[in-house]
């Protein structure tokens, strides 16, 4: 490491997962299971469970744990648990099911995953993933889950971007929203049996550790602004990703950071946090009211052709009235073997390159158009358009509603938007972070995706981790039970109860002159620009550099109206703000020393002779998993080595 | 444009609710109806007045959670969610008044946000299928018409926003009921628990104090879901069929 980078942070020891059993890969989980200890069902209703987040991660670890008869508490920032951002997912969900005798198999999902996660994720998890991936359909249907199904009344198929088979089963555009209702509905059963207690409308923020070992959490009862104490054997975080961050993204409105970023105070480690997809087919930016943006799936690209016209001055024109010959089908052109369907890095920066050559469309946004057409003519034509709407409907009148436009008619213009953090707790095989009894499954780990989540993968992973690993995980650590009983003034118990009240009460006091929002978006624009689509050394430092004032302007000047013991949505927004400055310095941290390219993290200084992402194996090829420096100082990097033993490291090729 | 917003503020469960009045001056067509909040609401903060609660959160109109009675009608003078309601279906110059869904189910917590749980309580008595995880057969074993499972997935599509209690006079909770009875009635996996389920909903819905169903009709024009009342009628019969049953 030059010494340039040694004023941001210091490098502490290496980290090694330590869990997986030395067998061939296909054995690994089996083995593990049967490694594992076992609890008694006596005993299990003796032992508390705590699981933050009701998404499809939590939700189904909160069914299945509350099946085995686990007293377990679930807590969300929602009104309903069936509200979770997994909600909005759209276009599907991944198994290696070979239902249409394409050439799928585990070992093909395995393959296709950490390719496309640009050989930075670990193969023992990701191997596992796919080998459950199948349970889960299973799983899904069982429960009444309505996928797509063809006129034999079989599951249907589709592909998404980076594969070559069909492996997405869906439920039109809808499939988040249909899995969670699943999961949510096994959750609720298990609600009514006694075996799981919900508290929503409850955020929490602070965990609490005694001994280095995990042993509950602080949340706020929002309505009432109480501060709670709830102590358990075990605290699982299946609180989401950070894209957030970002201000304009295409997550939920409250999805944030807290949970996972104060587990990293406290101790967990934080991984890769600069690897944040960039969604390719998003709905372009109208204008500085916009709260969020909207996703348009992925799955539109199997039928939609993405161009740009070829000569900058057509951009203005009506699309329809630009012959073929003058049309740019740039993906087509660049990737042959993919075309529109590339992974999504790809893709987005593509766009992006069009965009920046002066080729966008749609209206200008400031002195630049940022848009490329994603056209369903000729799919039109082929297909018919009652088939088109069968497929996409949703997704149309979507878009048209909020465009105003008919894409029916006129192509849909897109633009890349932040989607989803690849990034998150480090954990080891048993999903565990590197504290004791501490627990982080879904987005808000980081483990299966590397450094780009394939489509239609997240959804796979959350199930994975709810539904089959963390319960047969989290067993072994439970078997060891019962734990020292801990009380409610236990000193380490009271120290997270007064940390988090003198820090509500600090924002409530500061009493300046900026909203809350008004921080939340020029953070977002700074990391936008800056640690967005694509980063440099100059621009990093300058961002870490802006950040820190603006967090100094933050906790000087930061206007927080109202109550602490109401409904007060200001105060909410304030807590989670505030960690996000801290999480968005990593971030910059963490791009700035990861001089390749890979994946969603595109350093300007490392391309290829023809622009492609330059990935440095030699120097690169560990997971960053960074240690809290303290107040003031600096994170620690420790690295875990990245061994590729089954899935040889190439250079990623999608031409 | 500009507008004149009629908003129902109140401080708490138990305080007095009343409608303030603010004048709005810079709102584009583009924003959403949220979105028109939004800019309220940062201009409150500047004023020094707290800002108007309501809840919302993926603003894409799928997770449920936004909802406004707007100008007396739910979600607004569109057929789709608050949060997909733009501002180009309102002309400038225009009154308009903002309330919380008004249910004795869905009590008022603060503003314009509500206590939605009673929902979540039907759905604990017995909206699922019985099934643990890991005893899941082969998803190919049991195949499904593709009828049934298109119509199961229209009746799934529910997001359990709360519209079609607010814009019944009745205050009734039958359409939300009736679009889960009939998506799990659908599917083979939804037969054994079929008459047990519809029993146990319908008693915890009276439990929880949503009016009955009279047949006006209004919960369906106002779902954002496109939910058809003919959930309803599929309801009734599956009450009576298992009525005869357990006879
Ligand atoms: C528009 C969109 C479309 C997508 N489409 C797809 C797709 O087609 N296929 C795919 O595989 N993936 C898709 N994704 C990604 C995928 O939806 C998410 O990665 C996934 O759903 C995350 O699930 P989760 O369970 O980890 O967390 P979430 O669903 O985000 O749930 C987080 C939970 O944590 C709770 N929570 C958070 N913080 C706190 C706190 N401090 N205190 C208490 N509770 C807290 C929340 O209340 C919530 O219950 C999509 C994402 C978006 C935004
Ligand atoms: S039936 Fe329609 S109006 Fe009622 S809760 Fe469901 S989506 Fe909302
Ligand atoms: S905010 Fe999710 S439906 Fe409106």
């Amino acid at each position: 490491m030059t010494d340039t980078l040694s004023e941001y942070f210091t490098v502490g020891d290496p980290i090694a997962d330590t869990k997986a059993p030395d067998v061939p890969i296909e054995q690994m989980w089996t083995k593990h299971q049967f490694d594992s200890a076992l609890v008694n069902p006596n005993n299990r209703r003796k032992l508390d469970v705590i699981i933050v987040g009701t998404g499809l991660a939590g939700a189904s670890a909160a069914a299945t744990m509350g099946e085995a008869g686990y007293n377990v508490k679930s807590f969300f920032y929602q009104d309903s648990a069936r509200r979770a951002h997994s909600i909005a997912a759209q276009g599907g969900i991944n198994a290696a099911k070979n239902y249409n005798d394409d050439g799928d198999s585990t070992y093909r999902l395995f393959y296709d995953t950490v390719k496309g996660g640009d050989y930075r994720s670990r193969e023992s998890n990701v191997y596992r993933l796919s080998e459950v991936s199948a349970n889960i359909i299973d799983q899904a249907v069982a429960q009444g889950v309505p996928f797509a199904r063809d006129y034999g009344g079989l599951l249907d198929n589709r592909s998404f971007g980076g594969v070559q088979v069909a492996r997405t089963f869906y439920a039109a555009g809808q499939t988040g929203q249909q899995l969670l209702i699943g999961a949510y509905q096994a959750m609720e059963r298990q609600v009514a049996k006694g075996t799981v207690t919900e508290y929503s409308r409850h955020e929490m923020l602070e965990v609490i550790i005694v001994d280095d070992v995990a042993r509950g959490i602080i949340a706020r009862d929002m309505v009432t602004g109480e501060i709670e104490t709830h102590l358990a054997d075990v605290v699982v975080l299946a609180s989401g990703g950070y894209g957030n961050v970002f201000f304009l993204s295409t997550n939920a409105m409250g999805c944030n950071v807290t949970a996972a970023w104060r587990a990293h105070r406290k101790g967990a480690y934080f991984a890769n946090p600069c690897y944040t997809q960039i969604h390719p087919t998003c709905i372009p930016v109208s204008g500085d009211h916009q709260s969020k943006l909207t996703l348009m799936s992925e799955s539109l690209r199997n039928d939609g052709r993405i161009w740009v016209p070829k000569n900058a001055e057509d951009c203005e024109k009506d699309p329809r009235e630009i012959p073929e010959e003058d049309r740019d089908y740039y993906l087509e052109r660049i990737y042959p073997a993919f075309g529109n369907l590339v992974p999504r890095d790809i893709a987005s920066r593509q766009a992006k390159n069009m965009c920046d050559e002066g080729r966008g469309v749609g209206p200008k946004v400031g002195d630049f158009r940022r848009g490329v057409y994603l056209d369903f003519a000729s799919a039109i034509e082929r297909l018919g358009r009652p088939a088109i709407e069968a497929k996409y409907g949703n997704l149309f009148d979507m878009y048209s509603r909020i465009t105003g436009e008919d894409p029916y008619q006129v192509p849909m213009r897109i633009y890349p938007a932040v989607h989803y953090t690849m990034g998150g707790l480090w954990v080891d095989y048993d999903l565990q972070t590197s504290v004791k009894g501490l627990y982080s499954i879904g987005e808000s780990n980081f483990s299966d995706h590397g450094a780009n989540r394939l489509g239609a993968s997240s959804l796979m992973q959350c199930l994975a981790d709810g539904y089959f690993v963390l319960p047969n995980t989290v067993r072994d650590y439970l078997a060891k039970a019962p734990f020292e009983k801990i009380s409610e003034d236990h000193p380490a118990v009271v120290a997270a109860k007064n940390s988090v009240t003198e820090r509500i009460d600090a924002l409530l006091s500061i009493n300046g002159e900026r909203s809350v929002d008004s921080f939340h978006r020029e953070l977002g624009n700074i990391m936008w620009e800056y640690c967005g689509m694509e980063r440099t050394d100059e621009g990093l430092r300058k961002a870490i550099d802006l950040i820190r004032s603006l967090k100094d302007e933050f906790w000087r000047n930061v206007r927080v109206l109202g109550a602490a013991d109401t409904l007060n949505q200001s105060l909410e927004k304030a807590g989670r703000v505030a960690d996000f400055f801290e999480l968005g310095e990593l971030m910059c941290i963490d791009a700035l020393h990861r001089r390749e390219s890979c994946g969603g993290h595109f350093r300007a200084e490392s391309v290829t002779e023809d622009g492609e992402a330059l990935r440095h194996d030699d120097e690169f090829a560990y997971v960053a998993a960074w240690g809290f420096g303290g107040e003031d100082g600096a994170p620690v990097l420790h690295k875990e080595d990245l061994n590729y033993k089954f899935i040889e490291l190439k250079q990623r090729s999608y031409k | 444009m500009e507008l004149t917003l009629k908003i129902w503020r109140q401080a708490g469960p138990t305080a007095k609710g009343d409608f303030a009045t603010y004048e709005v001056t810079d709102v584009s067509p583009d924003m959403s109806f949220l979105e028109m909040l939004d800019v309220l609401n940062e201009r409150l903060i500047n004023e020094g007045t707290e800002p108007i609660a309501f809840d919302s959160d993926c603003r894409e109109g799928i997770c449920g959670m936004c909802g406004l009675m707007i100008s007396g009608e739910a979600h607004g003078p569109e057929r789709t969610t608050t949060c997909q309601l733009h501002m180009r279906s309102f002309t400038s110059g225009e009154t308009i008044t903002i309330e919380p869904w008004r249910a004795n189910a869905f009590p008022v917590i603060r503003d314009l946000v509500v206590d939605r749980t009673s929902f979540d309580r039907i759905i604990q008595a017995g909206g699922y299928v019985s099934v643990n995880t890991g005893a899941a057969p082969e998803a190919h074993s049991v195949p499904v018409p593709k009828e049934a499972a298109d119509r199961a997935f229209d009746s799934a599509k529910c997001i359990g926003c709360g519209a079609c209690v607010a814009a019944c006079p009745n205050a009734s909770g039958m359409l939300f009921l009736g679009a889960k009875v009939t998506h799990l009635g659908e599917l083979p996996q939804g037969q054994p628990e079929r008459d047990a389920r519809v029993v146990k909903m319908l008693d915890e819905h009276d439990l929880q104090g949503f009016g009955g169903c009279t047949n006006i009709g209004e919960c369906s024009n106002a779902c954002p879901k496109e939910i058809p009342l003919d959930v309803i009628s599929t309801l009734n019969a599956d009450l009576r069929k298992a009525a005869g049953r357990s006879r």
